[in-house]
């Protein structure tokens, strides 16, 4: 049977279910606005470990863990963990996985993986390829700042633009039965670049991508935004948010009564963290937690999450490099 | 190269629909915040230099004292990780000053302790102020040779 639609769709035959879902976040998640959505909080940035990379591996472990045990499954059940994170050669994601000893893709799309991870552990279900898949995401302040910007004691000033990199992971799982929401189509984004260079606009630099593909979606399933209850975006703060809706308008689609961005829920205005959001954590903490919760309690029936993430690094924006940004959606309905 | 030129034109487009929407920084709220706090730092400076002056030291001799002074106050409120939170709101008032300076390396010297103490804090210690060092030594190298050969 044919699954895939249009130009880079796949709507599932037998749509896999979100049985269970698990976060963790850091202080300041714990104190922004869905403090109240989070199944573990750490008390510091380094939780009593050695460094911040064997911090961000260990909430990954754990949210992996708790997820599985929250649907009544052995870690032996899960066929494949779908996972990854910011750091070169994934290093907390990798660590994490030592432990777990479970099959093992690392993806890398920088703060689009928590939807790839759906979208592709979704894609080895549906193929029949697995019965019980974890997708899983993770990002550290501390430990994405030190290797993309500064070290994290010295004094600069960050643009307005700027955003906030979460601590915090998120895990969902993936199956083939059981109850909960219904993973029914996806939308592989494509690269986009429109020349943003600043490292620090990295909202508006993906902007165009999370549009692209919320545009391809809506081409190949036919499906209006108003079909959704909400369309969500990963981290694109709240000056990436805005462009999106022009962008949208631009192209005659009024996205601005259901749309938000997870960027822009998770800190407070008075945390100073400008912009809002940003990071792998971003859409997986709100997913994983507020955004799930939500649709098993059948206040949000069908949704689209749009992960989106900046590809550059911290050489390619040294040699003066644009930012390429890509976006992947994945339809979730109750 | 009609392609390339298309994505020129989306390239402009985009930034310029960006540059209505993105928001400036509050230069005058900066401005004042460096100003102040750049200043106070300098009035810091100004009396550890009197007090030096007043136990019997020529000015010039205690200026190398009050320096080292300033650099190990920069140290030492890095080290509480009082001073990027200063950074972050006066921003070029507390980067300018000598206590800049010492933020500077005992920053990453901090950061990367972790990866040990040769390849982690004695090669990353510079990391931030190694250009400042090395394009501060060449300008110093050109202005003494005008200097020189003035004479």
């Amino acid at each position: 049977m044919q699954k895939k639609q249009g130009k880079q769709s796949i709507v599932f035959a037998n749509p896999p279910i979100i049985t269970s879902t698990a976060n963790i976040g850091g202080p300041m998640e714990g104190e922004g606005l869905l403090g109240n959505y989070f199944d573990h909080l750490i008390e510091d940035n380094l939780n009593n470990l050695c460094s911040w990379e064997k911090c961000e591996s260990y909430m990954l472990e754990q949210v992996i863990k708790t997820a599985v045990n929250k649907e009544n499954s052995e870690i032996t059940d899960i066929d494949c963990v779908f996972a990854g994170d910011l750091l070169n050669q994934l290093m907390s994601t990798h660590f994490a996985l030592r432990e777990l000893s479970r099959p093992f893709v690392g993806l890398y799309g920088a703060c689009s993986t928590m939807a790839l991870s759906m979208l592709v552990g979704a894609m080895m279900i549906d193929g029949g390829f697995a019965n019980k898949v974890a997708g899983a995401a993770s990002s550290h302040h501390d430990a994405a700042e030190r290797q993309y910007r500064f070290p994290t004691e010295l004094g600069v000033q960050r643009p307005p633009v700027a955003q906030w990199t979460v601590t915090g992971a998120g895990a969902a799982i993936l199956s083939a039965t059981g109850q909960g929401p219904k993973i029914t189509c996806a939308t592989v984004g494509k690269i986009v670049d429109l020349g943003i260079k600043d490292p620090n606009a990295l909202g508006p630099a993906m902007a165009p991508a999370a549009v692209d593909t919320l545009w391809q979606h809506i081409q190949d399933t036919g499906r209006e935004p108003a079909y959704y209850d909400m369309i969500f975006t990963g981290d694109l703060g709240s000056v990436g948010k805005t462009m999106v809706i022009q962008l949208m308008q631009e192209k005659g689609l009024d996205i601005s009564s259901n749309y938000e961005d997870c960027g822009c829920m998770i800190y407070s205005e008075s945390q100073d963290a400008h912009a809002g959001a940003s990071g792998c954590a971003s859409s997986a903490v709100v997913f994983c937690g507020y955004l799930y919760q939500m649709l098993v309690a059948g206040k949000l029936n069908k949704i689209l999450l749009i992960g989106t993430g900046s590809l550059h690094s911290p050489t390619s924006y040294q040699q003066k490099e644009s930012i390429p940004c890509i976006a992947h959606a994945v339809a979730i309905e109750m | 190269m009609p392609n390339d030129i298309n994505k020129q034109q989306a390239q402009q487009a985009y930034a310029q629909k960006l540059s209505k929407v993105q928001p400036k920084p509050p230069l005058l709220k900066n401005i004042a915040w460096a100003f102040v706090v750049g200043g106070l730092i300098c009035v810091v400076g100004q009396f550890i230099m009197d007090y030096f002056i007043s136990i019997g030291m020529s000015k010039k001799e205690a200026a190398a004292p009050t320096s080292a002074v300033m650099v190990f106050l920069g140290a030492f409120f890095t080290g509480l990780g009082i001073y990027d939170e200063l950074g972050k709101k006066a921003g070029a008032g507390s980067i300018v000053p000598i206590t800049g300076f010492a933020n500077s390396i005992v920053a990453p010297a901090m950061e990367f302790k972790r990866e040990g103490y040769v390849f982690g804090v004695g090669a990353k210690m510079f990391v931030i102020a190694g250009p400042v060092l090395v394009y501060g030594m060449v300008t110093a190298f050109i202005v003494g040779l005008i200097y020189w050969m003035r004479q």
